[in-house]
């Protein structure tokens, strides 16, 4: 993975010597919360329910174990012994004291890290494919681009005071595993007839409020012209993103409201205009970039697996992803054992998460925008020493894609923003369903739940997603159906009127009966409703 | 950088800090709408929305263009600079409004040599605020060497 | 009645006004009837308070019950990490958060 030279260390080194300044300045009076504020903003650290809370870049969700190592370290240190891991493949700390932030921002950067960006009205945390240098499906490793965007956008001159933030994603497969069409610009390396490498944008999408899928607004721009195309981008942004209303400040709305062709052609203007300013950075760079994210030294070994023990065969089935190399797989490491707080982990799990990708993933690890954890490069012959280890440290259950594998935002537990509690929500259901033994049968079912209408736990692009709202002073849950966040993305409809906490649990039973009632041979629940339609759920949900 | 907190007085958008060895600029601005083709305005202001490239025609003409800033987390101001600098505008580029320290080294990077904040800012701050990057990570008007560029000389 | 909230500038520990300083346990939040902006005004250079506002709250047998789920959340903590809940506001039970 990507290494900091002098350069980049010299940069984050500084950043926290600011930090360190200004929130000083903050303690003793000569700064105001409203002057602050974007100053934190910019670092990260938020005010919440509870405490502080500082989010951790993890860029395009990549670490080692020496930086897994120090966020259980400051976990353990600055908060109450764990982090969560976010659906933009990032860290939040919940308990943080802003008179310890600045420490924290040195240890991070230590080890190459920090929080830089992760909130504000800026470019944000890049993200990508959790699979990228190991899926056996992509073009070619998407994250050199990622980093080179990632520099490009870090402190960028003309674009720190966007009309609102901003969130790109940059993968390099048809399959789309990091929700690419939901993002301000998803980004797809393709290569053309003539057998050239370059970069598909589209733009405009997102959740929140009004979920939008990003249209594409150019099929191939060349590789060494990609980061003027994504300045074009962002200057048409930035010049015309609505500033008058908040929820209207994304640029899904620009380019809704000025209609994708016309934004297109601002793009292209801007675009040519800048290929004459020396924009683009030397290719050279590029190419010092990619090595980084070279193949490590795979070894030919076993193909498959002995399968006597029935739960190790599951886990493998379950949890353990076809890699470009036959002798080896993906693992996935679920954080969300029946019951559990999804994407939480203590500093203990964290550690143990490092050791094993030290021994077992040439010291790789991922943060997948589902809250779960990736070993890319696991040998085939190591899996039941693997999974052993998973299992005695309750990081063993095989639900990848099932409906125990619920992605949840923090929600009303936690955040300020949130209009209802989301976590105990998938705390019951997945008890609910690991107590039927329902998992196995119901294969595939991605769900999801928020706990506002900001969208973080990606309930628009769930099979089932659940929103919570504020009826009344009271909670209650608005259910929708057919969702979806890969390459087939669509946009969930809602059932219909709302329910209680018990009620949508209970509804959330009455669908997937509905499903498994209504199924044709290999459909998951996302197929069965896309044939059948909401009629039928609506009836067993109202009547 | 030339201190004018002596020289300028009464203006009321009094300028903090310049780059430039030339003579200030004459203040009297008028808006795009009114400038340009009809008048031999040589001093402009532009608020967030207006269309920078309008001026584009005008730039060897104008001697002072000023951005506003009404608030600092509007950031159209960026791009507005940046255009006019690399549409070749070489007058004076002044950021005035809500100038804050924080936004002193960005602002000076996309092409801005004059600052006229409302509130008067800390010179000290201001000073180690203009000397706050030791490298950056992208090109911008200021021509300054890149991080990317420098690894490969 | 109404009651002062915020977080402790230094820490961001939840704290409440209880007529002279910022108390973690809501128990402990006074009716501050008209008064909110005048306090949250002289306590902006006391840096003791950040983002203070006022909520409307009711006294019961158990103590002070903010009357909106979230204050009610950030007085007694996560009601999915009960061993982390703020130690002097737990005589209520969790039911009392819902």
């Amino acid at each position: 993975m990507y290494q900091y030279d002098q350069y980049d260390q010299a940069m984050v080194d500084a950043r926290v010597a600011e930090f360190r300044d200004q929130a000083n300045r903050r303690l003793e009076g000569k700064m105001t919360e409203d002057q602050f504020k974007p100053l934190r903003l910019m670092n990260g650290l938020y005010l919440q329910l509870h405490a502080y809370m500082l989010r951790v870049a993890i860029p395009y969700g990549t670490l080692n174990s020496t930086q897994m190592i120090a966020l259980a370290n400051i976990a353990d240190k600055y908060d109450r012994g764990y982090g969560h891991f976010t659906t933009r493949q990032n860290l939040q700390y919940n308990w943080i004291k802003l008179e310890d932030a600045a420490d924290i921002l040195a240890d991070l950067a230590k080890v190459e890290m920090h929080a830089i960006q992760t909130s504000g009205n800026c470019i944000r945390n890049i993200s990508s494919d959790h699979f990228a240098g190991a899926a056996h499906d992509e073009l070619i490793d998407p994250r050199p681009y990622a980093e080179l965007l990632r520099q490009w956008s870090s402190f960028h001159p003309e674009f720190t005071y966007l009309p609102r933030k901003f969130k790109i994603a940059v993968i390099a497969a048809d399959t789309d595993r990091a929700a690419m069409r939901l993002h301000d610009i998803g980004i797809q390396i393709v290569q053309n007839d003539a057998g050239e490498t370059g970069a598909s944008f589209y733009v405009g999408g997102g959740m929140g409020r009004t979920p939008m899928i990003a249209p594409q607004i150019r099929d191939f721009v060349p590789l060494d012209q990609l980061v003027t195309y994504a300045e074009a981008c962002l200057r048409v942004y930035n010049r015309y993103g609505r500033r008058d209303n908040k929820y209207k400040a994304r640029i899904k709305i620009l380019v809704h409201e000025m209609g994708a062709e016309e934004y297109t052609r601002q793009v292209e203007e801007e675009f040519a205009h800048l290929l004459d300013q020396g924009v683009e950075p030397p290719l050279a760079e590029l190419e010092r970039i990619k090595p980084f994210f070279a193949d490590p030294a795979f070894e030919d070994g076993a193909k498959t697996v002995d399968r006597s023990d029935p739960d190790f065969a599951l886990w493998v089935d379950r949890n353990t992803v076809r890699h470009k190399h036959d002798s080896y797989v993906s693992a996935v490491i679920s954080l969300k054992p029946v019951g559990g707080i999804p994407g939480d982990a203590t500093g203990d799990q964290m550690r143990l998460m490092a050791d094993l990708a030290k021994q077992y993933s040439f010291d790789e690890l991922r943060v997948m925008h589902t809250q779960n954890i990736v070993l890319p490069h696991v040998k085939i012959a190591d899996l039941h020493a693997l999974w052993t280890a998973l299992e005695e440290a309750g990081l063993g259950a095989p639900n990848l894609d099932t409906i125990e594998d619920i992605i949840a935002c923090p929600g009303l537990d936690y955040c300020a923003l949130a209009n209802a509690r989301s976590i105990p929500l998938a705390q019951r259901i997945s008890e609910k369903f690991a107590e039927k033994g329902r998992n196995e049968e119901l294969g595939q079912l991605k769900l999801k739940i928020s706990g506002c209408i900001n969208a973080c736990g990606h309930h628009h692009a769930g099979h089932i997603g659940i929103l919570g709202v504020d009826k009344k002073g009271k909670e209650n849950y608005q259910l929708s159906l057919g969702g979806s966040e890969a390459e087939d993305v669509s946009l969930a409809k809602i059932t219909g009127p709302g329910f209680d906490e018990d009620g949508v649990i209970d509804a959330v039973e009455t669908v997937t009966d509905v499903y498994l009632d209504q199924r044709e041979d290999g459909e998951r629940f996302l197929d069965t409703y896309r044939r059948i339609g909401m009629t039928p759920f609506k009836e067993a949900l109202y009547d | 950088m030339t201190d004018l907190s002596q020289d300028l007085g009464a203006s009321p958008d009094e300028v903090q800090f310049r780059f430039r060895d030339d003579e200030v600029a004459d203040h009297g601005t008028v808006t795009v709408d009114s400038c340009c083709d009809q008048t031999n305005a040589t001093a402009v202001r532009i608020e967030p929305g207006d269309d920078a490239r309008v001026l584009l025609p005008f730039l060897d003409r104008l001697a002072l263009v000023e951005v506003n800033f009404p608030n600092f987390g509007d950031g159209r101001g960026y791009s507005a600079a940046r255009i006019l600098r690399e549409a070749g505008y070489e007058g004076e580029l002044r950021a005035v409004g809500d100038v804050l320290i924080d936004q002193l080294s960005h602002m000076r990077r996309c092409g801005f040599d004059a600052f006229a904040p409302d509130v008067r800012l800390d010179e000290d701050d201001a000073k180690a605020a203009f000397a706050q990057w030791d490298n950056v990570y992208q090109s911008a008007t200021d021509a300054r060497r890149t991080i990317q560029e420098l690894r490969h000389e | 009645m109404n009651i002062l909230t915020g977080n402790d500038l230094k820490t961001g520990e939840v704290v409440w006004w209880d007529g002279q300083n910022w108390s973690p346990s809501v128990h402990d939040a006074v009716d501050v009837a008209d008064a909110a902006d005048q306090i949250m005004a002289s306590e902006e250079t006391a840096r003791r308070v950040n983002v203070p506002y006022a909520i409307l709250a009711e006294r019961t047998a158990e103590g002070v019950r903010p009357a909106h789920i979230k204050d009610r959340v950030r007085a007694l903590g996560p009601t999915v990490r009960r061993d982390l809940a703020v130690p002097t506001a737990t005589k209520t039970g969790w039911d009392w958060v819902i």
